[in-house]
């Protein structure tokens, strides 16, 4: 079963698109997308092309994320300091 | 774990930032919560930070300087010895290299070597990130079998990748520290290939 209409997932943007958009990005062949037929869910991701493009530079990509207390924090506001960032997980 | 070295350096300009990459705030709240941070310590669920600097394991620790440049690249450092019988690694190097960066006392890499020490990420991760991020949608939405399709899917075209591959147990309902896991690793390092793989000069 695969739907006519699917959610299309870009980051923090959500759409309703026709299949055929669908399929016309699978086409592009550009930005990676995975795709459920079955739930009619898609998400577009980014390219190798850009992150590398962007680590190699040695530009910090910027971030938005909350903590515990809801509030976002942005690694740009912390322009000006030296930072360690820690990627760590409970797994 | 690193809320010490925060304090000790932050008459220095310096400042940690924990990022969580977990499935939700309740399973990285302990962890805040008994290291009573003065730093930022962030969420990630959806793993927006592995995606843009390509960490593929945790912990994964990177050096941001003052103009907002990545001067240390993806490397393994615990905060702590606790692991260390488990893992190999002392924690007194890492914490020796940040105190000398921050106190101006260390040479810095140039940018030829932080490039020479970065591994960059290739199209299957980023399909790999894209099933990931599917998944954890799906997951969100109440479709956890969908979503562990998907999950699976991602494990596949990004073997490396465990914060997808052991990451996304706990939204499977399996153990990340149980059966399942040990078996990948198992096979994972009897191809001779490290768990862990931190730079060279970080390396005992």
């Amino acid at each position: 079963m695969t739907a006519e209409t699917f959610t299309l997932v870009d980051g923090d943007h959500v759409s309703a698109v026709p299949a055929s958009v669908i399929e016309a990005l699978v086409a592009a062949g550009d930005r990676p997308l995975a795709i459920d037929r079955d739930e009619g869910v898609a998400y577009l991701g980014e390219t190798a092309l850009v992150r590398a493009t962007r680590l190699a530079s040695l530009e910090a990509p910027d971030f938005s994320l909350p903590d515990l207390d809801g509030r976002v924090h942005s690694l740009s506001r912390y322009r000006g300091q030296k930072v360690l960032l820690v990627a760590y997980a409970s797994w | 774990m690193w809320q010490a070295l925060h304090e000790e350096l932050r008459d220095y300009g310096f400042t940690v930032i924990t990022v969580a990459l977990d499935k939700s705030a309740d399973d990285a709240r302990p962890w805040i919560e008994a290291a009573r941070p003065s730093h930022p310590s962030l969420i990630d669920t959806g793993h927006v930070v592995a995606d843009l600097f390509n960490i593929v394991n945790v912990p994964t620790i990177l050096w941001i300087d003052e103009r907002s440049r990545i001067v240390r690249p993806n490397d393994v450092a615990f905060g702590t010895d606790t692991f260390k019988h488990i893992t190999g690694l002392a924690s007194a190097k890492s914490l020796a290299a940040v105190r000398a960066w921050v106190r101006g006392e260390a040479a810095a890499f140039t940018a030829e070597e932080i490039r020479a020490l970065q591994s960059l990420p290739t199209a299957d991760d980023q399909q790999a990130r894209a099933e990931f991020a599917l998944g954890d949608w799906l997951f969100r939405h109440g479709r956890a079998e969908a979503a562990a399709r998907h999950f699976v899917r991602a494990g596949e075209l990004a073997p490396h990748d465990f914060t997808i591959r052991r990451g996304t147990m706990p939204m499977r309902g399996l153990d990340p520290m149980g059966p399942e896991f040990r078996t990948m690793l198992a096979e994972w390092t009897a191809a001779g290939r490290p768990y862990y793989r931190p730079l060279p000069d970080t390396r005992g």
